[in-house]
């Protein structure tokens, strides 16, 4: 609606400022894309190189010798991210049906605010508390307390999804099904669950795919292994634990590895959030729940 | 002034059945037709079926219609009536879970409370102004660690805040429909990144970088402040700062998003319609109402950076000292634990190094509470759903 | 041979707010009785009591007596689940479940509560739908289709087959089709006729043409109190109250 008759009332030193800060948030919004792609492309240049079979499945050579890999860690991660989602999971699914079902009153907001606090608790923090709980009562260092400290970094974020999900059933899903005399915890698991399980489902990916890069709280816990571990009392490896270890090392061989460590986790990580991204997309134009 | 007929599908009742009222005659000239029982058929014969929406009124009643519709005679299923326990039962493991998630909380207080107790005993809260570090000798000084903490936040933010901050306007408010999408993932996965692959990164391609072209860029040109000065190592508290940066901005990115998203329409509209230019609207319209929150966002990656461990150990440089240069490598609260517990020798030691830990929760706690109350007092508790 | 309801000194409030005040009232078995009046007059409300639906809502409370034929529905031996078997329920809005195709939602009430076998499904799904003149629509798709992919008049009559299948003795409607297109609504309208013979049928309806045509009895409620009850025919051509002469000539509402 500009009249062409009327002199433009936009001073030229306006627009020179508007025109600077477009072109700027534009640039910065590139600078802030370039450190991923310079991390994840070079993490592929050089992981790819150090990446072959013997890397996925030997163990790790003695320090200064070459060759080796890093299949403990890969096999010990994969079990410590199995007891920990057996633990977190029912956890945090159980309090997400609390917070949304029965948890619309004060009491509901004191675990609210909970999970919150949980949420922001550094790893390292978490890693001391399951070595003051389970490693000193056991007595070693085990997969296990690796397993529980990830478990509990990953109620949080399985919680709020839940409640976040069921809440998006519409009410009148469970009047219909209490209508038909259908008993209230029926009501809750078989109808008002089922409607939300692909976005709970969606949430407990993401809580996975953040506890698995998770380092910190397997210093004390896990502690790490140099060779196979599948028992739960003992000390075990894990891929986050391994790149480390490496990365500071002075080897050129581990560092090399580390790389290697590091491409297989990335691989695991964003190809987790990208199954989660694509699944939503298509659940919610599908129009699930 | 259309006249409205009531008629009622008309099935007798035996008399004397339901309270019926008995019969008058009710008459109101401007909307209805009066009727009379005794007139009522004879005026509904005459009148056309319109549409099949107004039926006649049978006198009789309607003749049995198809065997279907006959009270059945085969036997009701049955439905097995639910054990009112189980009801019962499922809310308690529900509460249960509720609980526990309470619990594990208080047990991380009570754990970290109880096993820094002989430290706190022994120095107090000089713990955290002292400055020498020295387990060995048995000195226990923490605030090398804070100074470490604090500094390599402060510039994290310092960093990463403006960059957020605009990215977040980008993508909601200039960025082509289009390419929305793949930005916010872009940043998602940004958040995605594990910290020991930020270290990774940090320590064989960023600290390189710093120590060969970035610090003595710096040094020649901004040594004057004091903050550049010594041997550019390379590792040290300006490449923490770095790497926190990256790591914080996607959560006070996706805050900013959230928070702009939640300004209303009429304040963006209200100050163009003023003649303002766009970035005058932004500045305006835009962040002045969405400062709040994004000072919650802020804050949340304040706590962020103060609880990263990884990244941070191994491109700080781990050495308990203060500096005033960046170029220095330093030490942070994380980090020393992280390095330390597990070979810490000695009661003392161990429980100094746990009410480092108590500190850390305790900051944490705080910062995370505020930030929370700041981002709901903006968007009133619902996340904004926006898609883009 | 049908269930009566027998409503006496009934009182319903939300909170401190009171929605119904004393209401007394026979419904007859085996007939259609409409509910009509202003929005907000407590319809819905009156409706949800009988079923003990609204007691689901929080400080929500109920006094008062309700009997479908011998059941106490509040007494001390009933419990909410039981009386809702008895009692079928339709909604305003259509609201088959989402992510169960057309079968699963109209076993639904069996399934959920532990039925199980095959054959009995089957013949209650055919039963329920074919009662709800939907059989033939969807006969081929029962279990490919999903309950949400119908069209509206469809999907309630859908519900309606729901709640037909568990074999009630009464039927609830919460103006099932004021969200629908005429001629759904008159497929319905035509379903309520034939259910009548088997069903106690209580109708709440805005639309007072509704009431007239399909229901035998109506009872007119305003702010929570029942005004008038009686044959549909009297009391659109000689209601006895003021107030429903009122409301029936377009005074107000």
């Amino acid at each position: 609606m500009r009249s062409h008759n009327r002199k433009s009332q936009v001073g030229i030193g306006r627009k020179l400022i508007n025109a600077a800060a477009m072109t700027l948030m534009t640039g910065t919004a590139f600078l802030v894309i370039a450190p991923l792609v310079a991390i994840l492309s070079y993490l592929v240049y050089r992981g790819v190189g150090a990446l072959n079979w013997s890397f996925l499945t030997h163990l790790p050579a003695p320090p200064g010798e070459l060759g080796g890999g890093m299949g403990n860690g890969i096999v010990g991660s994969g079990l410590i991210l199995l007891v920990a989602i057996v633990i977190g999971v029912p956890l945090g699914i159980g309090s997400g049906i609390f917070l949304a079902e029965y948890g619309r009153n004060r009491y509901g907001n004191l675990i609210r605010f909970t999970a919150d606090v949980l949420n922001g608790v550094p790893s390292i923090v978490i890693g001391m508390t399951v070595y003051g709980l389970v490693v000193v009562t056991q007595k070693h260092f085990s997969l296990l307390a690796g397993g529980i400290a990830l478990g509990i970094m990953m109620v949080p974020t399985v919680t709020r999804s839940t409640e976040e999900m069921l809440l998006m059933v519409p009410q009148s899903i469970r009047e219909a099904a209490l209508g038909l005399g259908v008993p209230r915890w029926r009501t809750t698991v078989s109808v008002v669950l089922r409607s939300a399980s692909s976005g709970i489902v969606t949430g407990i990916m993401l809580a996975f795919a953040r506890v698995a890069g998770e380092t910190a709280p397997l210093l004390f816990t896990a502690f790490g292994n140099q060779f196979w571990n599948l028992r739960p009392d003992q000390p075990t490896a894990a891929l986050p634990l391994q790149i480390f270890t490496y990365a500071i090392s002075p080897f050129d061989d581990w560092h090399r590895q580390a790389w290697a460590g590091a491409l297989v986790l990335i691989v695991l990580i964003v190809g987790t959030v990208a199954v989660v991204r694509l699944v939503t997309f298509r659940g919610m134009l599908r129009g699930a729940a | 002034m259309a006249t409205a007929l009531y008629i009622s599908p008309g099935q007798f009742l035996p008399a004397g059945d339901f309270r019926d009222h008995g019969i008058s005659l009710y008459v109101h000239a401007h909307f209805h037709i009066a009727l009379t029982i005794a007139c009522y058929s004879q005026i509904m014969s005459a009148l056309p079926d319109a549409g099949g929406l107004l039926r006649l009124p049978d006198l009789q009643p309607p003749p049995l219609r198809s065997e279907e519709r006959k009270p059945a005679a085969r036997p009701r299923i049955h439905i097995p009536m639910p054990s009112r326990a189980a009801d019962g039962a499922f809310t308690a493991v529900v509460v249960l879970a509720a609980i526990t998630l309470f619990a594990i909380l208080a047990l991380i207080a009570i754990q970290l409370v109880a096993h820094s107790r002989l430290s706190l005993h022994q120095f107090g809260f000089r713990f955290f102004v002292q400055s020498v570090w020295d387990p060995v000798a048995g000195q226990f000084g923490a605030l090398p660690f804070v100074y470490g903490t604090l500094v390599s936040s402060f510039l994290a933010l310092a960093l990463a805040v403006p960059l957020a901050v605009v990215v977040a306007l980008f993508s909601t408010e200039l960025c082509p429909r289009k390419l929305r999408a793949p930005l916010s993932f872009t940043v998602e996965l940004l958040a995605a990144i594990p910290s020991v692959i930020y270290g990774l990164w940090g320590i064989f391609v960023l600290a390189p970088i710093l120590r060969l072209y970035v610090e003595p860029w710096l040094a020649r040109n901004l040594g004057w402040t004091g903050l550049f000065e010594g041997a550019p190592f390379g590792i040290g508290m300006l490449a923490a700062g770095v790497i926190l940066a990256i790591m914080v901005i996607p959560i006070v990115a996706s805050i900013t998003r959230e928070v702009v998203i939640a300004v209303p329409r009429q304040q963006r509209e209200a100050v163009l319609a003023l003649g303002a230019t766009r970035w005058e609207m932004l500045r305006l319209g835009v962040l002045r109402n969405a400062r709040a929150g994004i000072l919650g966002g802020i804050i949340l990656g304040l706590g962020r950076a103060i609880g990263e461990t990884m990244a941070v150990t191994m491109v700080i440089g781990n050495t308990p000292q203060i500096a005033k240069s960046l170029f220095a490598p330093g030490y942070t609260l994380a980090s020393v634990i992280a390095n330390e517990f597990s070979e810490a020798t000695g009661d003392l030691y161990l429980s100094a190094l746990v009410e480092i830990g108590l500190a850390l929760f305790l900051v944490t706690l705080l910062v995370n509470a505020l930030a929370r109350l700041l981002v709901w007092r903006v968007t009133r508790g619902m996340p904004a759903r926006a898609h883009a | 041979m049908g269930t009566p309801i027998h409503v006496s000194n009934l009182n319903a409030w939300f909170g401190k707010r009171q929605a119904l005040e004393n209401i007394s009232v026979d419904v007859p078995p085996n007939h259609a009785t409409a509910i009509i009046g202003p929005s907000g007059c407590g319809k819905s409300t009156f409706v949800r009591c009988v079923n003990r639906m609204h007691e689901t809502v929080p400080d929500a409370r109920v006094d008062g007596t309700v009997k479908l034929g011998e059941t106490d529905v509040y007494g001390n031996g009933s419990s909410p689940v039981e009386v809702r078997r008895k009692v079928g329920m339709v909604f305003q809005k259509p609201n088959p479940f989402p992510t169960m195709s057309i079968y699963d939602n109209v076993a639904a009430g069996l399934k959920l509560n532990g039925v199980r076998r095959r054959r009995q499904l089957d013949e209650v799904v055919e039963r329920s739908l074919r009662q709800a003149a939907l059989w033939d629509e969807v006969k081929d798709e029962l279990k490919k289709k999903s309950g949400a992919s119908l069209s509206g008049g469809q999907q309630q009559r859908l519900c309606i087959a729901r709640a037909l299948a568990v074999e009630p003795e009464v039927m609830l409607m919460d103006e099932p089709a004021s969200a629908l297109d005429p001629i759904s609504t008159a497929k319905i309208e035509d379903l309520i006729f034939q259910l009548k013979e088997q069903y106690t049928i209580v109708i709440v309806t805005h639309n007072m043409q509704q009431a007239a045509r399909v229901a035998e009895f109506t009872g007119f409620f305003l702010m929570g109190r029942l005004i008038e009850f009686g044959k549909t025919e009297t009391i659109f051509t000689k209601p006895h109250d003021k107030r429903t002469e009122d409301y029936i000539t377009g005074r107000f509402g």
